[in-house]
């Protein structure tokens, strides 16, 4: 049986804004909606930047791609801050009581010592990929065109600076602040991880911002998560080593879910244009081979000899991924 | 089984460094210069990154967690507010005009300031201010999208909402807003930091922000003063982060001072400028007031930021020049504004009305100076007119200053019925302000302020009406055009509160809601 409570009941004049209602019909929007389209400004700019005098702020040409509307590019999680926060203080949540109970049981002491060491030395550096995560994603979120886009990258940049603290934690669990140290010193002067280093360095300092989006989000993040927080991580549970797979939880989560997110916005830029798509798809064959370059001695400490079957692999399954998401690579 | 000797427990600030300082490294492949070429052009010297202290330590684990709780009352509040046509429950539909300027005028700024933190927190070489800016980047998207959500419900029921962004752009008096957070994001990172972060969130955010949610909570706006309450904790760790950016870079090098000294310059006298709608806001639009601008100006500027100034002259800091005017400005400004608005108020995306009885006796004793002085004859006589009928609207358009962008309202100073002119020469062009603090700002960057893209000038030249419009036809309306090409509902969003849509619509509203007829 239904209760039926009555409230008193005005007919409202409009729905929504202007803004949205010229995309979406006069009718109720959703927190998404009303929180993303449009509310980038995009006209009558009052002054030219001094950093780039050539262009206006908020600039289209910050980039060769080329969209009609740039709020095509729509997050599929409908992520807008609260809906961010609150999936990832969920998320969050889970992590933690994962650490807790590691740190409350000393569970890192019963992790086999070979998995520990292979755990030190290659988890703990990533730490500095994903701080370039961050880096590349703020660039986007600052000079990206659209909130539709601007927006998901800059929580995008959060979570890699998330990721980067989890695995600080890592470290620290493993093996103490030292850890922390020695990994940095293996990424600054550690012949395993020059290549990549070099490759992220050179991702910083490329200008435009969708192209940004290719190199880090799609092609760095799109083989290095399947290697190491797929294969790795089930190397490190089949041997005895699940705690590590309790405490890289959330980067398994979040790599699944975002890369459905990088994958949407890559389609759509691709089914934009034919120019569009050779772009993104030229970009893809430039970086692919750079990063799994970067990432070969890195999977060769990890998998031994196995390591040119895993790689293989995952650039496999990297490459059908993009041609899934309408490239040809 | 042994006992397992449990690690210690590292504290909040050690904790705090390893999870952040030690990311970032010096760059090798790449030069430094060239990953972040914004650091130095501005002339400002950093010597040690590492000297950054870290004014709020907030991994992102903790940020995902107390954000997340707030997120969550704040959106079950908005729910039931508009579940409950919460918007009946305002003191008087004039309020109303007040939640209009707040989401026109500074809602889309808070969207420019998440874009302008990611700028700066992309730009700045040392991991602790980027960090710190990357926060402030989100809790500002947070702010529109809060805002934008906690204001919905209005928009559904009042005019003047509708279409705030294309408005911001376009509307004469939203240009004084947009033209700060345009000049501040075109400006290099570290004055990004001093305009926004040090003399907007820091030095003036008690006159803008809190007056707008006090104003709220005092009209019965659950909304809007839920959204306040929200924000407090995040506009706290804003205002450290401004005030250690600001002794950072006061710290690193002497040859600092005088860069840092005349953006605070600046950025004291362009935000006080923009402050101007605030304090008609605070003495006109809301029909229970919370203290008069003055009032405001002297606890939190003259006395909060006395001691903020007091604080600073160990650096060298001086307190701005210009703001010795301010002193005199007090007693004016609000009145200055609102009468302007109310001349204009066909051009305005809100309703303006004159106080009545009551609220001139408020006014005169608030400002026992002036009011009655100068102000309450030409209201009184303007209220008369409108009852008989002749509700005056000017027809024709203010000069602008090519600064703050503001209409030439402003008085000289020594003579409150002398308006203010002042005039620069550039590349043998005239250019106007309105007072000595806008005319040293046009002086020192003319290169920049020429550029201003002023509505009143843009309306005579023809740019502001709505495409295919033919200006030599037939009876042409210049007002009405501009209206169209504003997306003004010309009659609703403008014009008088007395006879207004809201204001009916808010009388028939609240009877259903209260009574059974």
């Amino acid at each position: 049986m239904e209760i039926d409570l009555r409230t008193v009941a005005i007919k409202p004049l409009r729905h929504t804004f202007d803004h949205i209602a010229r995309r979406f019909g006069d009718k109720p929007a959703s927190r998404y909606q009303e929180g993303t389209y449009d509310i980038q400004q995009t006209d009558i700019f009052h002054y030219r930047p001094m950093w780039e005098p050539d262009k206006i702020l908020f600039d289209k040409s910050r980039t060769q791609v080329q969209m009609k509307d740039w709020y095509a590019l729509k997050d599929p999680r409908q992520f807008y801050y609260g809906a961010w926060t609150i999936a990832r203080s969920r998320q969050q949540d889970a992590a933690e009581s994962s650490f807790d109970m590691i740190e409350e049981r000393g569970l890192a002491d019963i992790i086999p010592e070979e998995i520990k060491q292979t755990a030190l030395a290659v988890l703990v550096p990533l730490r500095h990929v994903e701080w370039g995560g961050n880096m590349g994603n703020s660039f986007i979120s600052a000079y990206g065109y659209g909130t539709a886009i601007t927006q998901p990258c800059l929580y995008h940049a959060m979570d890699h600076l998330a990721v980067a603290q989890y695995l600080t934690r890592i470290g620290l669990v493993l093996d103490g602040p030292e850890a922390l140290d020695t990994a940095k010193d293996a990424w600054m002067t550690g012949a395993m991880w020059q290549p990549m280093r070099q490759h992220v360095e050179n991702v910083l300092v490329v200008q435009d911002w969708f192209e940004i989006f290719v190199a880090q989000n799609l092609v760095l993040e799109g083989l290095t998560y399947p290697l190491v927080y797929d294969y790795l991580d089930g190397d490190f549970s089949a041997n005895g080593g699940t705690v590590i797979s309790m405490m890289t939880r959330f980067m398994g989560e979040w790599s699944t879910e975002t890369a459905k997110w990088v994958d949407a916005q890559i389609k759509v830029a691709a089914a934009e244009s034919a120019e569009n798509k050779a772009l993104i798809s030229d970009w893809v064959k430039q970086y692919r081979p750079l990063v799994l370059a970067a990432l070969a001695p890195i999977a060769q400490r990890a998998f031994g000899d196995q390591a040119e079957t895993v790689l293989a692999e995952v650039s496999a399954q990297f490459t059908a991924r993009c041609t899934k998401a309408g490239l040809t690579v | 089984m042994d006992m397992n000797v449990k690690k210690k427990k590292l504290g909040l600030k050690e904790k705090y460094a390893h999870m952040t300082r030690g990311l970032d490294w010096q760059t090798s492949y790449q030069p430094m210069e060239k990953v972040f070429p914004q650091a130095t052009f501005e002339g400002i010297k950093i010597h040690d990154w590492d000297k950054w202290e870290d004014p709020f330590r907030l991994t992102m684990d903790a940020y995902w967690k107390y954000q997340a709780e707030k997120e969550r009352k704040l959106y079950a509040v908005l729910d039931a507010f508009a579940q409950n046509n919460g918007h009946l429950g305002i003191t008087d539909a004039r309020y109303l005009n007040a939640v209009k300027l707040f989401l026109t005028g500074i809602s889309p700024l808070e969207y420019v300031a998440h874009r302008g933190f990611a700028a700066a927190g992309r730009n700045f070489p040392g991991v602790g201010p980027r960090v710190a800016c990357l926060m402030q980047s989100v809790d500002e998207i947070r702010h529109a999208q809060t805002q934008i959500h906690a204001i919905s419900n209005y928009n559904k029921h009042y005019d003047g909402f509708h279409d705030f962004k294309h408005m911001l752009e376009r509307v004469w008096y939203l240009s004084v807003p947009k033209s700060f957070f345009d000049d501040a994001f075109s400006a290099g990172p570290f004055e990004w930091m001093i305009a926004i972060g040090f003399s907007f969130e820091y030095v003036l955010t008690n006159l803008l922000f809190v007056p707008f949610m006090s104003g709220a909570a005092y009209n019965g706006d659950m909304a809007t003063v839920t959204f306040g309450f929200s924000a407090q904790s995040d506009e706290a760790r804003h205002m450290t982060l401004g005030l250690e950016c600001i002794k950072f870079m006061l710290e690193q090098d002497p040859d600092n001072l005088p860069i840092v000294q005349k953006w605070i310059d600046k950025w004291a006298w362009r935000g006080i400028r923009v402050l101007s709608l605030v304090g008609m806001m605070m003495d006109y639009m809301l029909p229970k007031r919370v203290m008069s601008w003055k009032e405001a100006w002297e606890i939190y500027f003259e006395q909060n930021g006395g001691a903020l100034f007091a604080d600073l002259a160990r650096y060298g800091i001086k307190v701005p020049d210009c703001l010795t005017q301010c002193s005199e400005d007090k007693e004016h400004i609000s009145h200055q504004t609102w009468a302007t608005f109310y001349q204009y108020g066909g051009a305005a995306a809100f309703h303006t009305w004159m106080p009545n009885d009551e609220e001139m006796d408020w006014l005169s004793a608030k400002y026992p100076n002036t009011f009655d002085k100068y102000y309450r004859a030409r209201f009184t006589y303007w209220r008369d007119e409108a009852e008989k009928g002749n509700r005056f609207y000017s027809n024709t358009l203010p000069m602008l200053c090519q600064v703050c962008q503001i209409p030439m309202l402003f008085t000289e100073p020594g003579d409150p019925t002398k308006i203010c002119y002042r005039e620069s020469e550039y590349e043998g062009e005239k250019y106007h302000t309105c007072s000595d603090g806008c005319k040293h700002i046009f002086d020192d960057e003319p290169e920049k302020y020429v550029q201003s893209w002023l509505p009143v000038h843009q309306i005579y030249q023809g740019n502001c009406f709505p495409e295919g419009t033919d200006p030599t036809a037939e009876g042409f309306d210049p007002l009405a055009a501009v209206l169209d090409w504003y997306h003004f509902n010309n009659g609703h969003d403008n014009l008088d509160f007395e006879g207004s849509r809201d204001q009916a619509n808010f009388a028939a509203w609240r009877g259903m809601a209260t009574k059974n007829t």
